[in-house]
């Protein structure tokens, strides 16, 4: 049976009729699967929730041990099981950790929801892996193609040289809390980057949570009203929010960066107050967007929150049957 | 080329002028001629190109990316230079040649590339570039580079580089001519100060402050003449042994679109007054007047239907004398002896208004029709010396009270630059028998938080979407300020606004209680 006749978008987001259940809904439900850890994805108070390991233990740090009502499920990559007489297994995604593609399987019929996902290597979680099904639904946050992700190596250089050239300045850098602060992190690791990293307090639980995962992430700080007066030539890392918030007053001659596919539309950035714009994301862009179609090889392609129109137009295009799938609550920002 | 990118990418990101300045100084003293000129000739806006042209620009692109992908990749970033900068694919063929050749070798590929032959050389460019330096190739192009530096920024950096008064600058500026060789030379103590009395050169202009409320006690008739305030184009003529041109007050020579006006002025001075155009015997509205803006070379007809005339009020050199430091009464005597002499046709003396009391300069002021080309009175110290900027003191301006109307949102646009993702343009209109009619359109006069508010308002309440367009819920008011109104055969609802602008955002008003269209017609006065 063709997944139109059931699956279906609803108030809470999108919903698998047979085996009743959400994906990644915006409001408590009976029954959730959850693709990855950010808040607009995966929220608290569901009655039973099933996700990776990574995943759930996300939650937990952000909603505490009852984000959910009857069960939590971990469910490991690869690893089927039946809801409602639905098959259901999860599938590496590549965007943070424990972030996953659901793939559902009903009589005879596949469909795989990317969730969130990006193809560059990214040591903090496992590689996305390509799942042939009959039906891709693919996010499509950065699907236009002036959306080229510049090698990360090369953003993290830029920083680096900021930092030498402005040695008096505190680099603070708008990151969001869950996967682009810890990616960056291992970024700066990568090359070469051994002193302390400062971070805001809201940063501090999730990258706690990475390193029990064992992703290592370096000497750690919080700032403190102590410490801040001393942090010229530091990087500091805090959420986007942030970034123009009194927190920040303290720190001696602030050099505002930001870390976030949205910094290579300059007006964005300059919108945004921001003096140092990285271009970091965690999200494909348009060339891994268009790559991963052909590479999942889907005859059909629904594609989600962001901009669907281009992408849509791009898959027809290329012989694919492509459609829209119209869901409001992802947040276009969050990254 | 690629230091001079990089100076454009952070004077773009780099909000404070102070370290703006700073950019410029480091670059100045770390870049050799001729790039360091060819870099503020950029900046400043006074480098050519008349072969690059936006279409030449879309052209190239259109060959390159699906004209759908690139429609909607130009309504999403809002700008073209940083559309195609960031569309542009990666040749298929690497470059034989992947440096990028020094500033000045740009400017003169593509100042010299024949017509014909100036795209392939603009693509052979832009396929060795980065993102960043294709946009700053493109905006050289395009010739407004929006990166917060002002040509008087410019020239005041100029200025603390060589440790000069700002003023030396301002009157060689029109002097000198790009790479500016000899100006960096005299500013770095190695020459003279390049010699321009040879050319046609302006000189900065005298600016006014708005008379506030609490300065009407300064006014009193012993020390302040009044003449009106006009809505024309400020301009300075000039006219010496070489020649004549006609400036703007930031110093664009317009003798090109004026030739009719610039030919009146039969003797050697520097004038300061208002451009305007005749109709008849009477002067024509500003309506009238923007049948001429923009038109870089008028035709015969144009000229003969809209002739180009000057009302003056200030002489700053009269037959070879700087008079710039008398006091304004002896200049006016000057200018009105000059007048008289040689007989102008076309030029007229800018009338003062008979004054001793303040009550009639409100009565003045009131009078002011709504259709005319004043727009309020001018207020001069009789003792004040020609100087130039904005001193406070010497010069009010004192325009008329906007008029104001409750206008419904109709339509609403995402805005370019800055504001290319927020939804900050605005059509709104006014009812007539149950049905709202346009009566305009502005973007300005909110604060960010505003803005952002009002962008939410707009993707909560849309109706249809047309490509950047919105129609929107008819529920919000604004409160609508403009200069003037008048009748109009071009707009549905028969009238058009003069300089209308936002005032206030109504989040309180019902949209039935706003304005009818007949507010319009009493408006008219």
């Amino acid at each position: 049976m063709h997944p139109r006749d059931w699956i279906e978008v609803r108030p809470h987001g999108v919903y698998c009729k047979v085996g009743d259940f959400y994906i990644d809904p915006m409001q408590p439900v009976e029954r959730a699967v959850v693709t990855h850890g950010h808040a607009d994805h995966a929220r608290a108070g569901h009655g039973h929730v099933w996700a990776t390991e990574a995943t759930l233990a996300i939650m937990r740090a952000r909603y505490g041990e009852t984000h959910y009502l009857m069960t939590e499920n971990p469910l490991a990559y690869g690893e089927a099981i039946e809801i409602g007489g639905v098959r259901v297994s999860l599938h590496p995604a590549g965007h943070i950790l424990g972030s996953a593609q659901a793939r559902l399987e009903h009589a005879g019929a596949s469909i795989v929801f990317s969730g969130d996902y990006k193809r560059r290597p990214d040591p903090t979680c496992a590689p996305f892996e390509p799942v042939p099904c009959d039906v891709f639904v693919t996010e499509a946050t950065f699907a236009l193609p002036v959306f080229r992700h510049p090698p990360l190596e090369d953003e993290i250089a830029r920083l680096l040289i900021s930092l030498a050239q402005f040695p008096e300045r505190c680099h603070l850098i708008g990151v969001y809390a869950l996967g682009k602060c810890q990616g960056m992190i291992r970024a700066l690791r990568a090359a070469g980057y051994g002193e302390t990293i400062y971070l805001h307090g809201a940063m501090q639980k999730l990258c706690e949570l990475y390193e029990s995962f064992g992703i290592a992430l370096g000497t750690l700080e919080l700032v403190t009203p102590e410490n801040a007066r001393t942090l010229a030539g530091k990087i500091v890392l805090c959420p986007p929010s942030a970034l123009q918030d009194r927190w920040s007053r303290k720190l001696p001659d602030v050099l505002t960066a930001a870390a976030s596919g949205w910094m290579r539309i300059r007006a964005r950035a300059r919108q945004k107050g921001v003096e140092l714009p990285l271009v970091v994301s965690d999200h494909a862009d348009w060339d891994e967007l268009t790559q991963t179609l052909v590479d999942v090889g889907a005859p059909e392609v629904w594609v989600t929150h962001g901009r669907d129109d281009a992408l849509v137009y791009y898959a027809q295009q290329h012989g694919f049957k492509a459609q829209a799938l119209h869901l409001l609550g992802y947040e276009d920002d969050s990254e | 080329m690629k230091a001079f990118s990089q100076l454009l990418e952070k004077l773009y990101y780099e909000p404070a002028t102070s370290a703006k300045e700073r950019l410029l100084l480091d670059y100045f003293a770390t870049t050799p001629d001729p790039d360091r000129g060819f870099a503020v000739a950029i900046i400043g806006g006074s480098l050519s190109l008349p072969n690059f042209k936006r279409g030449m620009v879309l052209d190239l692109i259109r060959a390159r990316v699906d004209p759908q992908l690139l429609a909607m990749s130009h309504d999403y970033v809002g700008e073209l230079s940083e559309t195609v900068a960031h569309l542009w694919p990666t040749p298929a063929i690497p470059p034989n040649d992947p440096e990028l050749p020094p500033l000045h070798e740009v400017v003169a590929g593509l100042r010299h590339t024949p017509k014909a032959r100036l795209p392939d050389y603009v693509a052979g460019l832009l396929d060795r570039m980065t993102s960043p330096e294709r946009w700053a190739l493109l905006k050289i192009g395009a010739g407004a580079l929006r990166i917060g530096v002002s040509a008087r920024l410019l020239k005041q950096v100029l200025a603390k580089y060589g440790n000069q008064p700002i003023e030396r600058i301002e009157t060689l500026w029109h002097g000198v001519d790009p790479p500016y060789e000899a100006l960096f030379a005299w500013l770095e103590r190695r020459a003279e100060a390049p010699v321009v009395h040879e050319r046609l050169t302006f000189t900065p202009v005298m600016l006014a402050h708005p008379l506030e409320e609490k300065d009407y006690g300064l006014i009193v008739p012993e020390t302040y003449v009044a003449e009106w305030k006009y809505d024309g184009i400020r301009v300075q003529c000039v006219k010496s042994a070489i020649g004549r041109a006609l400036f703007t007050r930031t110093g664009d020579d317009i003798s090109g679109s004026f030739p009719d006006a610039l030919e009146h002025l039969n003797f050697h001075a520097v004038l300061d007054g208002e451009l305007l155009v005749q109709r008849g015997i009477e002067l024509g509205s500003f309506n009238d007047l923007q049948q001429r803006l923009g038109r870089k070379s008028p035709s015969g007809k144009l000229m003969a239907d809209y002739p180009a005339t000057m009302t003056v009020y200030d002489v700053l050199m009269l037959e070879g004398e700087d008079v710039r430091p008398l006091p304004y009464e002896s200049r006016r005597e000057l200018l009105q002896g000059a007048l008289h002499k040689y007989q102008p046709v076309g030029i007229s003396l800018s009338p003062q208004i008979p004054w001793h009391e303040f009550s009639q300069l409100e009565e003045a002021r009131a009078s002011v029709d709504n259709l005319s080309v004043i727009e309020g009175l001018m207020l001069k110290r009789r003792d004040s010396a020609y100087v130039a900027g904005r001193p406070t003191g010497p010069w009010y301006k004192w325009k008329i009270n906007p008029k104001l109307v409750d206008a419904v949102l109709m339509y609403a646009q995402r805005g370019s630059g800055r504001r290319s993702s927020f939804y900050s343009d605005f059509t709104f209109g006014l009812w007539r028998d149950g049905e709202l009619l346009p009566i305009g359109k502005a973007y300005f006069g909110f604060t960010d938080a505003e803005l952002v508010e009002l962008d939410k308002w707009v993707r909560h309440h849309t109706l249809k979407t047309f490509g950047p367009v919105r129609e929107v819920r008819k529920e919000l008011v604004f409160e609508v300020a403009f200069d003037a109104v008048h009748r109009s055969t071009r707009h549905k609802s028969g009238y058009a606004l003069r300089f209308p602008r936002i005032s206030r955002i109504r989040w309180d008003k019902p949209a039935s209680e706003a304005d009818h269209l007949t507010a319009l017609e009493r408006l008219m006065g």
